[in-house]
């Protein structure tokens, strides 16, 4: 499916991009941001867009390793980036486990936060194994979730990270 | 008559095949189709990509009043990129207006509605223009060069002044200048009782304006068939029959040629059941062009114009005797509802839970309800979780708890006092609410064992002692779910109250239903799946519900009003009750043996003389459509079974109960109040999955400590929202909430078999003022007492003479 874009002559630039591990060639308007890239330029709806303003945290995917908003960052701003997006991290250990231990604990109602919820949930795991509950409420109070009140899905971190902390041992 | 549900034993171990696991009613399952939830495969309304599709964004007045002089369009149709520029003017000869009244409530008005405003403006935020583009972001580029003329008018901000003799007219066509409805209720001798009462104490109580917020925007995807002459919308919706039923009418369309698809939603809690101008105006884009339409509101548009709801200004009264016992209620209140009624439900309702719930849990002699409502200069106001129910409990309970202060007693003890037994339901309240069957009393006594109260004020005590205000606050409700015609109907609103859902056997023996409620969040997936598991006892993965399709699913009233589970639930047993039965008349016929001795039992029919399975459903299947010859003795296999299901037994609906308790601290140097615990013991009769609901309690609770805390849509005097960003419109964040612990008391409605009540509204519904009366239950050492909400750092200082 080709998706159209609003480039006049001479106003994209040029990226090049590692995306969901896939090298990506794209020519983008430079007003773009990098989560309109990636659900209208590349198909990747699974990044939800909530706010537009950084707050919600709907839109949180990898870059370099990062969780980032995409509705903050601009798509020539990903150029040489290595990006991922919920699509692009089922075979990642942090994240796999992340989404079992969401299922598990009730984690989601609507769904439409959940994958910025995994990624940066993700993106504390691997900084800290061990959290407090307090400290996962902490890290994820940049992501708003309207249906949960927040309880089940600290559970599930917390789920995941004993999880992984008992692979590690095992 | 067939057994109750709950009069029946659930599924028994010996009923269970070996190794079947027990996933129907009752079953703490995970969530249908959570997985796609957490790979981000779900798909919502802005996912879809369709070929010629265009985008369409709305320029909206600035101002909360203005006259529209003149539209000038010319340079923005001329951008490349652009395929059209419409204004009201364009649109009006193609479609009938809203109106946003019920028929049934005596001396409700409000004015027509057009998708985009004609010559006047009526809320900062109104649609006035509509641009269609190849991108939204081209759309928005045009939406600069629209030229409008506009003449402000005075804006009608204040309702208190919106009532006023002088006051400007928002609709001058009205009778009486923005008086949009008033509710009244006396029974008793409200003033005798007042006079003869021990005390009598009235409060001031203000809430503010707060907004749903949903995490998905409303959006649709409108795609209109020239050929066919038929429109298809794809939605984030609760409710697509109704939505079906409105397009048609006001687009002059049959119904049958109109299919509403209720898409993965992010969100609804009310937001998302009414008919709005913008999506309306879209979806007539699409005919106008032919072609595809995509409209998504961005984060400003959501706030100045997704409905907003729950700014009372009420003088509540509580008459209580020397004895302790509660003798009369009184309210009178008044409430802005934006500037118009929203279509077709109206914008009334919470006044009608006010006048008509007002102290319900209690046992009292008079009551006194008076209710205004104004039109004014802002957002049109609707429904949101809960809708009246939330603020009738906290004028209620912020009562209770402030006359037990002051009569020196416990919260707990007043309440036991006064409620009404849970004996003596049946009741009917003064206002001519009928209640089926409430456990106020087994719902309190099981929270104070859960909470540990007494030690909890044991604690309380010691932390005054070295300085730290604690306080804890209780909250009794009652909320509505399985709505019956008394609702809608009656007010002549097309929406549903019999709702049918169809279960089909498919040639392999597993099973696909259609309902046409939707799933928001909810779980109605999941619980309407474990409800035909459990009746035909298959594994959940032999049962797929498809949900909110309206050419697939027969008429519903959709996702509201925690009827989902109750109504649609109830339809869904039903269907696979009779299906049942037309597989073991089917299964007689092919084995020979009689129906009386077949069961069924995880996809084999089993008799029960020797216990040896017959065959499978999927044989039985196989050959019931493959080979009907074998059935020739007989009528012909009817394998696809439609039940519909209303509740009629109180037109008013089933009401649930439960009580909640708040445990905070308040920071007396900051204002600020931490959230220590929160616990609710809920009745919403059978519950169909535990894990599931319990979690509606636990989110709808964080949404009502949300409007206790922290939210409200801030109106200058001008009528310009201020805070119209997530940024400055605070809602509950994962850092400030508390853990909420959960119980049960389960109280079966006999209106239906399944037995179930709604339990999504519950949480919401105490939460407000269970957190409001802990807060003032900190402060009254202090003599502080909050009654505006939010309840926010600065009120409370202010309450306790820190600032002034």
């Amino acid at each position: 499916m080709t998706y159209f874009n609003d480039l006049g002559p001479g106003t994209g630039l040029n990226i090049e991009l590692q995306l969901n591990g896939q090298p990506v060639r794209a020519q983008v308007s430079v007003r773009q941001n990098l989560g309109d890239f990636l659900r209208e330029s590349q198909g990747f709806k699974g990044t939800h867009i909530g706010c537009e303003h950084g707050v919600c945290g709907a839109c949180t995917v990898r870059v370099d390793g990062r969780a980032v908003r995409s509705c903050l960052s601009l798509a020539v701003q990903a150029d040489a980036a290595q990006v991922f997006t919920i699509e692009g991290l089922s075979d990642d250990p942090v994240v796999r486990v992340l989404q079992d231990s969401f299922v598990r604990c009730h984690a989601m109602q609507c769904g439409f936060c959940t994958a910025g919820m995994v990624l940066t949930a993700a993106e504390l795991l691997q900084a800290r194994p061990e959290p407090s509950r307090a400290e996962v409420r902490e890290y994820l109070s940049g992501n708003y979730c309207r249906c949960t009140g927040y309880e089940s899905i600290v559970n599930a971190v917390m789920d995941a990270a004993q999880t992984l902390r008992k692979a590690l041992s095992d | 008559m067939r057994l109750r549900l709950y009069e029946r034993p659930l599924v028994t171990s010996a009923e269970l095949v070996a190794n079947h696991k027990h996933e129907g009613i009752g079953a703490s399952v995970q969530r249908v189709g959570a997985k796609r939830l957490v790979q981000g495969q779900a798909r919502y309304c802005d996912d879809i990509e369709m070929a010629r599709m265009v985008h369409v964004c709305f320029l909206r007045s600035p101002y909360a009043h203005a006259r529209i002089a003149s539209i000038d369009t010319k340079v923005a149709r001329a951008m490349p990129g652009v395929v059209s520029v419409l204004t009201g003017a364009d649109l009006r000869a193609h479609c009938e207006p809203f109106l946003g009244i019920l028929s049934h409530l005596p001396g409700m008005v409000s004015a027509p509605q057009w998708p985009l405003a004609l010559q006047t403006a009526r809320w900062q935020g109104e649609p006035v223009v509509m641009i269609a583009a190849q991108t939204r972001a081209l759309a928005e580029d045009a939406l600069a060069l629209v030229e409008v003329d506009w003449k402000p008018l005075e804006p009608v901000v204040d309702p208190e002044a919106a009532l006023a003799q002088d006051a400007t007219a928002i609709h001058p066509e009205l009778e009486k200048a923005n008086l949009a409805y008033e509710a009244r209720v006396d029974r008793g001798d409200f003033a005798g009782e007042v006079a003869r009462s021990g005390l009598c104490l009235s409060l001031n109580i203000s809430t503010t304006r707060v907004t749903a917020v949903t995490l998905e925007p409303r959006g649709l995807v409108a795609d209109w068939d020239n050929g066919r002459e038929e429109l298809t919308v794809w939605m984030g919706t609760q409710v697509p029959h109704m939505m079906q039923s409105v397009l048609a009418k006001h687009l002059r369309i049959s119904e049958n040629r109109v299919r509403v698809v209720g898409m993965e939603t992010g969100g609804s809690f009310g937001l998302k059941i009414h008919a709005y101008p913008d999506e309306f105006a879209a979806v007539m884009l699409s005919r106008l062009l032919g072609r595809p339409v995509k409209f998504i509101a961005d984060r400003l548009e959501s706030f100045s114009s997704d409905v907003h709801a729950r700014a009372h200004n009420a003088r509540v009264e509580i008459a209580v005797s020397p004895d302790h016992r509660i003798q009369a209620f009184g309210v009178d209140g008044l409430l802005g509802i934006g500037a118009y009624s929203k279509h077709p439900r109206g914008s009334v309702n919470e006044v009608r839970h006010v006048v008509n719930l007002l102290g319900a849990p209690y046992q009292f002699a008079a009551l006194h309800a008076h209710v205004r409502v104004a039109f004014q200069n802002k957002t049109p106001y609707g429904m949101y979780r809960g809708v009246g129910h939330p603020i009738v409990c906290l004028l209620t309970e912020m009562a209770v708890e402030c006359a037990a202060r002051k009569l020196k007693v416990d919260p707990v003890e007043f309440r036991f006092k006064n409620y009404r037994a849970d004996s003596d339901y049946p009741a009917e309240l003064l206002s001519g609410t009928k209640l089926e069957a409430l456990s106020h009393e087994a719902c309190l006594r099981q929270l104070v064992s859960l909470m540990d109260y007494p030690a909890l004020r044991k604690a309380q005590a010691q932390a005054l002692a070295d300085g730290r205000y604690q306080g804890i606050g209780f909250a009794t409700f009652v909320e509505n779910s399985n709505h019956g015609s008394a609702t809608y109907g009656r007010g002549g609103a097309p929406i549903a109250a019999n709702d049918g859902c169809t279960v089909c056997l498919q040639v392999d023996g597993t099973v696909l239903c259609n309902s046409g409620v939707t799933d928001t969040g909810q779980g109605t997936e999941t619980a309407l799946t474990q409800i035909v598991a459990h009746t035909l006892d298959l594994p959940l993965s032999a049962v797929r519900m498809q949900l909110g399709d309206t050419a697939a699913a027969p008429v519903s009233g959709g996702n509201w009003g925690s009827r989902g589970t109750g109504i649609a639930g109830e339809a869904a047993l039903q269907a696979s009750l009779a299906l049942k039965d037309e597989v073991l008349r089917c299964a007689s016929v092919l084995w020979d043996v009689p129906q009386g001795r077949i069961s069924l039992h995880g996809g084999h029919l089993v008799d029960s003389i020797g216990g040896q399975s017959l065959g499978s459903l999927a044989q039985l299947c196989q050959a019931a459509y493959v080979r009907p010859d074998l059935f020739k003795s007989c009528p012909i296999p009817q394998f696809a079974v439609t039940r519909f299901y209303a509740q009629r037994e109180y037109d008013g609906g089933i009401y649930t109960n439960g009580v909640q308790a708040s445990l905070v601290e308040v920071d007396i140097r900051t204002g600020c109040v931490s959230l220590l615990k929160h616990w609710i013991v809920d009745d919403c009769g059978v519950v169909i999955n535990p894990a599931l609901a319990d979690e509606q309690l636990r989110g709808a609770i964080v949404q009502g400590i949300g409007q206790a805390l922290l939210e409200g849509c801030l109106y200058d005097d001008q009528g310009q929202l201020m805070n119209a960003t997530m940024a400055e419109y605070l809602t509950p964040m994962a850092g400030e909430m508390p853990d909420i612990c959960v119980g049960h008391v389960v109280t079966p409605t006999r209106s239906s078999e399944l037995g179930a009540k709604g339990v999504a509204e519950a949480g919401i519904t105490g939460a407000i003022a269970a957190v409001v009366n802990a807060v003032n239950d900190a402060l009254f050492p202090l003599n502080g007492q909050v009654t505006d909400l939010p309840v926010t750092p600065d009120r409370i200082l202010k309450a306790i003479g820190v600032i002034h």
